[in-house]
């Protein structure tokens, strides 16, 4: 790509990687939310990698930390729900961490916790399957 | 309301009819943005703002991937003689629309006018929804505390999904 | 009920297309099509006259909001849409590396 290309894509992909980071972070009070947040986390993983190009090995190495990241993340969301099982009211995704006062940011008990666990999951789900399609391509290439 | 959800849904039927007709595969993936971008405008009418913030992220990076698959190929659409399978694969089709729409012609006398509430089992989702689980975003309260283990499910399928797509790309063919 | 019909005009308009075509990338498409109807449905049986989005206010709270079950749904549902179309791209993508080709039935001729 260009260098204007670049120089846009180094201005903007972080302030859309911070704009995913309040959605994700004020699920529980404004439209967004885990899903929402985790798609666009990814789509500024995607402007970055299609503005720079592809280094190959470079590649490879991203995609074993996103596909970590992403067993990770649905194994911790798995286990906060075993969490409600175990303590509590016994129930399956039972939610027994203090509600808080509605409509502030540190409210709700599980359910900030269960949005970042899915945002970190559905960013990096979006991300491996963007990567292997772009490393496919890659060693067509060669 | 009806009126304008009426002149987008045929706008999305229109783009839809392109995108299944058109000769270049590159311009009926964008016909199919069409389609996309015109739910998201469906959604804000219908005050679902959660969904129209996911429908227009998802769809642009469904966009990216599909231009990058129709990229690398030839783009032309295989059109070939409209021989004798092709007229039987038309007739097929044309029953099984009209049969199906027999069916919807049934059921229309029993769904409820636009606005009405259809769902009548809403309300125990709504009422003390914010005492119950704290959270002031009723769908998040819905998707993570009453419904939660559909969540999971969904989760996991996302993961599985990813497993397919490595399994299909990443692994070496035998002829190397 | 014209918006329930041009719904399921569209969900029609996708069949037609899964059944006739003969390229698999239009056959993705139509399937998208498909996918893109329901989720108008659910979201078209959610809705109330005179709702406002399921997002209360606490100091003054609103007597009618729009129902967030079929939304909650939906939500992840198109999420789910994104994972699979890319699955589904990755299948065409591998064929046309094999077989040099979009078309379903020289392919199956191919194979012999």
């Amino acid at each position: 790509m260009t260098v204007i290309v670049k120089k846009t894509t180094q201005l903007i992909a972080g302030i859309i990687f911070l704009y995913g980071i309040y959605i994700i972070l004020h699920g529980h009070l404004t439209p967004g939310g885990g899903f929402a947040g985790g798609v666009i986390l990814a789509g500024s993983f995607i402007l970055l990698i299609l503005a720079f190009g592809s280094d190959f090995l470079h590649l490879l190495r991203e995609e074993r930390g996103s596909t970590l990241y992403e067993n990770l993340a649905i194994l911790i969301v798995l286990f906060l729900a075993l969490s409600g099982l175990l303590a509590g009211a016994n129930i399956f995704f039972g939610n027994w961490l203090p509600h808080g006062t509605p409509g502030e940011l540190l409210s709700a008990g599980f359910l900030p916790l269960y949005n970042i666990f899915v945002g970190i999951e559905v960013a990096a789900s979006i991300l491996t399957i963007f990567l292997a399609l772009v490393i496919f391509k890659e060693e067509v290439m060669k | 309301m009806e009126l304008a959800i009426s002149v987008i849904a045929g706008f999305m039927i229109l783009g839809a009819i392109y995108a299944i007709h058109a000769r270049d595969l590159l311009s009926a993936v964008i016909a199919c943005g069409i389609v996309g971008y015109s739910l998201v405008i469906c959604f804000l009418l219908l005050k679902a703002p959660d969904l129209a913030i996911v429908q227009i992220v998802v769809e642009t990076i469904t966009l990216i991937i599909m231009v990058a698959v129709v990229l690398d190929s030839s783009r032309e659409e295989a059109y070939g003689k409209f021989d004798r399978r092709a007229w039987i694969t038309a007739g097929t089709a044309v029953a099984i629309l009209f049969a199906l729409f027999w069916f919807m012609w049934m059921a229309s006398a029993d769904l409820s006018p636009l606005g009405d509430d259809t769902l009548r089992m809403a309300n125990a989702y709504i009422d003390g929804a914010v005492e119950s689980t704290g959270s002031v975003n009723l769908v998040t309260g819905v998707v993570f505390d009453f419904r939660g283990y559909d969540t999971l499910g969904e989760a996991t399928v996302l993961v599985t999904a990813v497993l397919g797509v490595l399994t299909i790309l990443r692994i070496r063919g035998r002829k190397g | 009920m014209t918006a329930y019909w041009l719904c399921f005009i569209l969900f029609l308009t996708g069949l037609y297309g899964v059944i006739t075509r003969r390229n698999l990338v239009k056959i993705a498409i139509s399937l998208s099509v498909m996918e893109f109807s329901c989720f108008l449905f659910l979201a078209l049986t959610g809705y109330r006259e005179g709702g406002v989005a399921p997002i209360v206010d606490v100091a003054e709270p609103v007597q009618t909001y729009v129902d967030p079950l079929p939304q909650a749904m939906v939500l992840t549902a198109i999420v789910i849409g994104l994972a699979t179309t890319a699955m589904l791209m990755a299948v065409i993508i591998r064929i046309y590396r094999k077989y040099g080709t979009f078309d379903i039935r020289e392919i199956k001729n191919l194979r012999g």
